[in-house]
């Protein structure tokens, strides 16, 4: 590491004899650091888990624009769309068709245990609306009290899920009527449930009677291929009679979703805060480190500074300590978060994971707060004056 | 003589320390011209200024009052730059001998050489051992100065001072912690360096031994020069 280093600064490495003289006080710095890498990975994991998992039921469907009630800030909130409205913008010359789509829990209780499950109520002969995962294997929702379920679905044994075929169907029995499930898909469980679970709007309706068929939660548009999704959604809100709903094209509305979850929401703001407290107890922790490292070394430093190393040198030495304390504390506080994230996942099912992506950004993350903790404790060098030598 | 034949002169030098009315002078009136080769040796009891004498003319203080020129420039008004060009082309032996504890003998040593600029490795520690070599250290050029005697970390500051090549030395009791031998070794290193390469040595010390062969001892008291004698060295 030594000739390394010395060969990438063409001086000799001081930075590193200086941080690995010591090495208990070394292997404590390093595990400063990995712990801050710890918290980010940990926080960032269940934020990127949350947009996963708000994300994940925008991809079971295939809409063009998508029509909410005022209050619907994600999927899952808000109140109920007349269908009125969806058959005034079909008027729209670009809208070819439209579907209703009905949002409401169903708890199963299996052996003591409740499995509550996002159920959504769909038209099933619109199969256009859904996934093609999903779309081939609408037949059966045709069947009265009919369902597909959620095979990655938090508390369901993986084998039973996978079980489900139209061949070999499971029931279960929720608000006293009996629900047959025929066949699986992948979803996976949330914050808002435990997974998901596809039935026909004329079951929905059985299973919610105080519901309406001439209100569902949401309208979904397609349009003419090639349509632009933004400016026809921007011409249906000058055309629908009802100018408070939420008319945004179905991507807008995923990310205006994702947004409130992550700004909004307490869970998404308390993540973020979390990520932002990962990344100060990180500064915290090398500035220490570094500061500390300077206040031992004044002599040597003015020696230095007395034999005609300029400024620049010093700062050299700081950032090298900086970017060794951040590059070597990242690869434990990596292995250590990722696997954390890895064990979290499988207890909760939530999509924890560690995203390359993740991986990346945390480095970047890491070395800024190194330099920027190196660039705050470099101001502790102007106390080294080689007069006081003598 | 010429003014290059004297790479450090002096006159009508005054230094005071602190501001108001608690400003007190440390140096009037310093008139000095040091020969190139020569070796200088500042003598006076505590407190006399020999001490603030040799920063000022290490360029460590700036000169507040008078002339100061180093080596052919001037140093009232200097910028931080130059200073720090001009302390590349000096060696600096202080009483402690403030040896990093992270690097070793030849690894401190070779901070001497790394300064003057991108120099090769093998070259800068072809260059270490050799010094470290010449004051006895061969055997320990790998050690840590916590596995050193005092009076080897002394030479190894004395070895880092000297592998620069400097036009001119200042030290600060440099043999206070070394054995008669090793003393004797130090200043006969650099009477010769200052025969051979003209290197001047300016040096603080009550050592009998060195004042036996300086070139010249010049006394201070209470901040002014008030004895010049020229020695045989």
């Amino acid at each position: 590491m030594s000739r390394l280093l010395q060969a990438l600064f063409g001086r000799l490495p001081i930075g590193w004899l200086q941080l690995t003289h010591s090495r208990t006080r070394f292997a404590a710095a390093l595990a400063g650091v990995a712990f801050a890498n710890v918290l980010v990975f940990v926080q960032l994991g269940i934020m990127q888990s949350m947009a996963t998992a708000t994300l994940t039921p925008y991809g079971f469907f295939r809409a063009d624009v998508m029509i909410s009630a005022p209050d619907a800030n994600a999927m899952a909130e808000g109140g109920n769309v007349a269908r009125q409205w969806m058959l005034q913008a079909m008027a729209h010359p670009e809208v070819t068709s439209g579907m209703g789509l009905f949002l409401a829990n169903v708890n199963w209780q299996r052996a003591g245990e409740g499995l509550s499950l996002t159920t959504f109520g769909i038209d099933p002969a619109q199969p256009e609306f859904l996934a093609p995962e999903l779309a081939a294997k609408t037949a059966p929702l045709q069947m009265r009290m009919a369902g597909l379920l959620d095979r990655l679905a938090r508390g369901l044994p993986r084998d039973e899920a996978a079980g489900i075929r139209p061949q070999a169907p499971l029931s279960f029995e929720t608000s006293g009527q009996t629900l047959t499930l025929y066949d699986s898909f992948a979803g996976g469980g949330g914050f808002g449930g435990d997974g998901y679970m596809l039935v026909s709007d004329q079951t929905f309706l059985s299973l919610f009677p105080g519901r309406s068929s001439a209100a569902p939660d949401h309208i979904l548009l397609r349009l003419r291929p090639g349509a632009d999704p933004e400016r026809v959604a921007a011409e249906l809100r000058g055309l629908v009679s009802d100018k408070t709903l939420r008319i945004r094209s179905y991507a807008a509305a995923a990310q205006e979703d994702l947004s409130y979850q992550q700004t909004q929401r307490p869970t998404g703001v308390i993540f973020g805060f979390g990520v932002l407290i990962g990344v100060l107890v990180g500064i915290v922790i090398v500035y220490q480190v570094l500061s500390t490292d300077v206040a031992d070394h004044m002599r040597e430093y003015a020696t230095f500074k007395a034999m005609g190393y300029g400024h620049r040198f010093f700062l050299g030495i700081v950032f090298e300590e900086a970017l060794i304390l951040g590059l070597l504390g990242f690869v434990p506080g990596a292995l250590v978060g990722g696997g954390l994230l890895t064990l979290m996942g499988r207890i909760t099912t939530l999509p924890l994971a560690v995203t390359p992506g993740m991986v990346l950004s945390v480095l970047a993350g890491t070395l800024v707060f190194s330099i920027l903790s190196g660039a705050i404790a470099t101001r502790r060098l102007a106390g080294a004056d080689p007069a006081d030598l003598f | 003589m010429g003014d290059e034949d004297f790479p450090v002169q002096a006159r009508a030098l005054n230094y005071w320390f602190g501001r108001g009315e608690a400003r007190k002078q440390a140096l009037y009136d310093i008139d000095l011209r040091i020969a190139r080769g020569s070796l200088t040796v500042l003598v006076g009891p505590s407190g006399s200024g020999k001490t603030t004498l040799l920063t000022l003319l290490g360029c460590l203080r700036e000169v507040q009052q008078g002339l100061v020129i180093l080596l052919g420039h001037e140093l009232h008004g200097a910028t931080p730059a130059l200073a720090t060009a001009l302390r590349r082309r000096l060696g600096f032996i202080f009483q402690a001998h403030n040896l990093h504890e992270s690097l070793t003998a030849a690894q401190n040593v070779m901070m001497g050489v790394q300064v003057l600029g991108r120099v090769d490795k093998a070259r800068a520690q072809a260059a270490a051992a050799h010094v470290l070599g010449l004051l006895g250290l061969s055997e320990r050029l790998d050690y840590l100065p916590a596995n050193l005697s005092g009076g080897q970390k002394q030479r190894v500051a004395i070895a880092r001072a000297l592998v620069g090549n400097p036009e001119l030395v200042l030290a600060d009791e440099p043999t206070a912690a070394l054995d008669r031998d090793s003393g004797a070794n130090v200043v006969e290193l650099l009477k010769r360096l200052g025969q051979a390469r003209g290197t001047t040595t300016i040096m603080v010390t009550h050592d009998n031994r060195i004042l036996d062969r300086a070139d010249r001892i010049l006394t201070l008291e209470d901040g002014r020069i008030v004895g010049d004698e020229a020695r045989g060295g």
